[in-house]
């Protein structure tokens, strides 16, 4: 016979049931179609699986004249097969951040960025997809910054710490804690329901959303471990403060919705976290405001950067963010907003006392955290484009349950 | 003009046949075929409608290609392979024994009890019995009925018989070649716990049945079967489903053995009635 084959390879005692085709397709792999592969070998079953295999992968076989057959089992040769599968492949865009889409087509769905994707597959739907809708170059710092800044609420608040509260403080503690417990709880649904709709591409956001995610998750248990740790009842959960919640859930646009949890409500949180750190009446309860207000920062720090850079593009987004103050203003402006028993609360854990001058210090305290958490809305707008005295209109209509 | 038409019988041994088709009949409307299919239960009636006219083209199993050519002749017709898989072309089929058995070779076999698929089933019985009555050597069939009627679509009667002769069960198992490796690798067969005492000759196995001469459908239909791609985005799928890469021409010169194997075992007549005892599809 003619044979002409270009390449060899032995596959010694090893068969087809532990792992030869790794051999021969390595071995193809340097081949064109119709390049020829004569393969040796000494594994009985080999003259049977060598073409079984060969048949499946659109490979053909030639067979040895029984003389010439030493260790010799057949001649492969090379289909076109393997080549065909990666026809009209492409990459699915550049792997590094630095280099991202504006735009990533659906059809790159949830392939790895810069993977080779196989042409053909779903187009799926991620609808957020404009990198100046959803991007902020500061996305991948901020989440390798989460990342290693994950605590665990079994070791890093000292829960064994000896204290005594008298039962109206540790009443105000619960209810405060109660409180906390369900902002925390919109806190989370609100990027879970942005985070599958992102795409993949910017793989980075979705990582610091998930983080962010578990931040909250966090939160969410020490809040509640703080309030039953001396007892077994919770606080109070007022009806005003459940539909200022429920509007910020219900926002399905992204910017808005970041707009209005991140910027105003976590912006405020943070200042509220702070005060509580400052007059916690016992270990526990400064250290989780503490842990929680950390978190805190990097949430609003991200809710700013993608809203600043969309700002700068849009000249229209200023006119959206406001409307979507001013319609959950109108939503909620039959509703109490704070709970009272919140309220009363936060004074109570700032007066330190019951002395009428104890009282007046403390609900002074707390007007201040008002004015501070105003003022610092008021600096965020003014970031984000707004004019000083629309920055301090748009911050007093913001809804007085904070979150 | 209206398009050209063609109207597939396939057997639904499996739930992807209808997405394999589904998809094939999307792309050939594409190409200006008016393509339809309907599903047969068994390989039988597919055949006897396809020479009966009702459909014009049968995705056919080896065995149901002998018996429409047998169906075809006895009524003064004829039909044809169209087009088969690059997979159904140079098969073996295998006798096995677990790798301490004292069975060295295939007349080693005579009297002990051997394992086979289905009833109707060319690679793990018609073929492999066939092989062994040539041989001269009388064995003792146990054989796994899964499927019957689909002709040995349905692997279950042949990785039953596999797991008969792990089990100690039988002395030997017949099965295709492909499933040899399919078996070891997924776990049926232990490795190097067979060896392999037997392999036919090569064979062709299932092809698209056509009668003769062809209608300009028919012509079409294998025409554009021929020009599916594996670069094709839209058709690789369902390749991968059907198990295949390319179409290839048919070709009628891989049946003797499976012909043989019918008349020794009186499978069905030589005008293609089903004179199999015990077999009821
Ligand atoms: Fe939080
Ligand atoms: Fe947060």
């Amino acid at each position: 016979m003619s044979w002409t084959p270009v390449a060899a390879v032995d596959l010694g005692d090893l068969g087809f049931g532990s792992g030869a085709h790794l051999l021969v397709q390595r071995a193809l792999a340097g081949l064109p179609p119709g390049g020829r592969l004569a393969v040796s070998g000494r594994d009985p079953a080999l003259r049977v699986h060598l073409p079984a295999w060969c048949r499946g992968r659109g490979h053909r076989v030639e067979w040895p004249d029984r003389s010439e057959a030493n260790e010799l089992v057949a001649v492969v040769v090379r289909g076109s097969a393997d080549d065909d599968r990666w026809f009209g492949a492409e990459r699915a865009g550049s792997a590094l951040p630095s280099a991202l889409s504006s735009r990533p087509p659906a059809r790159w769905g949830l392939g790895a960025r810069g993977a080779l994707l196989e042409a053909g597959g779903p187009e799926a739907r991620f609808d957020l997809d404009d990198r100046d809708l959803v991007w902020a170059d500061i996305a991948p710092h901020l989440y390798a910054q989460a990342a290693a800044r994950q605590w665990d609420p079994q070791t890093a608040v000292p829960w064994d710490d000896p204290f005594a509260l008298p039962a109206d403080v540790e009443a105000a503690v619960v209810q405060v804690m109660t409180y906390l417990v369900e902002n925390e709880q919109a806190a989370l649904v609100v990027p879970a329901r942005f985070v599958g709709r992102i795409h993949p591409h910017f793989r980075e956001v979705v990582q610091l959303l998930a983080v962010q995610m578990a931040d909250e998750a966090r939160h969410m248990e020490v809040f509640s471990r703080r309030a039953l740790l001396r007892g077994a009842e919770m606080g109070t959960s007022s009806a005003g403060g459940r539909q200022s919640l429920f509007t910020l859930v219900a926002e399905s646009d992204f910017a808005l919705a970041s707009f209005l949890l991140s910027v105003l409500g976590e912006g405020s949180f943070v200042d509220l976290l702070s005060f509580l750190h400052e007059v916690a009446p016992d270990p526990v309860t400064r250290r989780i405001c503490w842990l929680a207000m950390q978190d805190e920062r990097r949430h609003v720090v991200f809710g700013m950067a993608h809203l600043e850079h969309q700002a700068q593009l849009d000249p229209l987004l200023r006119d959206r963010l406001r409307a979507a103050i001013h319609r959950r203003h109108d939503a909620l402006v039959d509703t109490a907003g704070l709970n009272a028993d919140v309220f009363d609360a936060l004074v109570v854990l700032a007066a330190g006392g019951w002395q009428p001058n104890d009282v007046s210090a403390g609900f002074d305290r707390v007007r201040a955290l008002q004015h501070a958490m105003d003022q610092g809305r008021q600096r965020r707008l003014v970031r984000l484009g707004f004019r000083v005295d629309e920055a301090a209109a748009l911050s007093a209509l913001h809804t007085r349950n904070f979150m | 003009m209206p398009a050209p038409t063609v109207l597939m019988g396939a057997v639904a041994y499996d739930p992807k046949v209808v997405t394999i088709w589904e998809g094939f009949r999307t792309w050939l409307r594409g190409r200006g075929l008016d393509f339809d299919f309907v599903l047969y239960s068994h390989y039988e009636r597919q055949v006897e409608d396809l020479v009966a006219g009702r459909i014009d083209a049968a995705w056919n199993s080896p065995l149901a290609w002998l018996r429409a050519e047998r169906l075809a002749a006895a009524d003064g017709t004829a039909v044809r392979a169209l087009t088969m898989r690059d997979t159904d072309q140079d098969l073996t089929s295998i006798v096995v024994v677990r790798a301490d058995s004292p069975v060295r070779q295939l007349t080693d076999l005579a009297g002990r009890v051997v394992a086979v698929g289905a009833i109707d089933s060319p690679q793990a019985t018609l073929i492999p019995l066939g092989h062994l009555a040539a041989a001269g050597v009388t064995v003792d069939v146990r054989r796994f009925d899964v499927g019957v009627g689909l002709h040995g679509d349905h692997i279950g009667g042949e990785r039953d018989a596999a797991r008969a002769l792990v089990a100690g069960e039988v002395d030997a198992a017949c099965m295709i070649d492909a499933n040899h490796l399919a078996f070891v690798q997924e776990g049926t067969l232990p490795p190097e716990g067979t060896r392999i005492v037997a392999q036919t000759a090569r064979y062709d196995h299932c092809n698209m049945t056509v009668r003769a001469p062809e209608s300009e459908g028919v012509r079409l239909f294998g025409t554009l079967l021929l020009g599916m791609s594996y670069a094709d985005p839209q058709v690789r799928p369902l390749l991968d489903l059907e198990g295949l890469t390319a179409w290839r021409e048919g070709r009628t010169t891989g049946y003797d053995a499976l012909a043989a194997a019918v008349d020794a075992s009186g499978f069905y007549s030589l005008d293609g009635r089903v004179t199999a005892p015990h077999y009821r599809p």
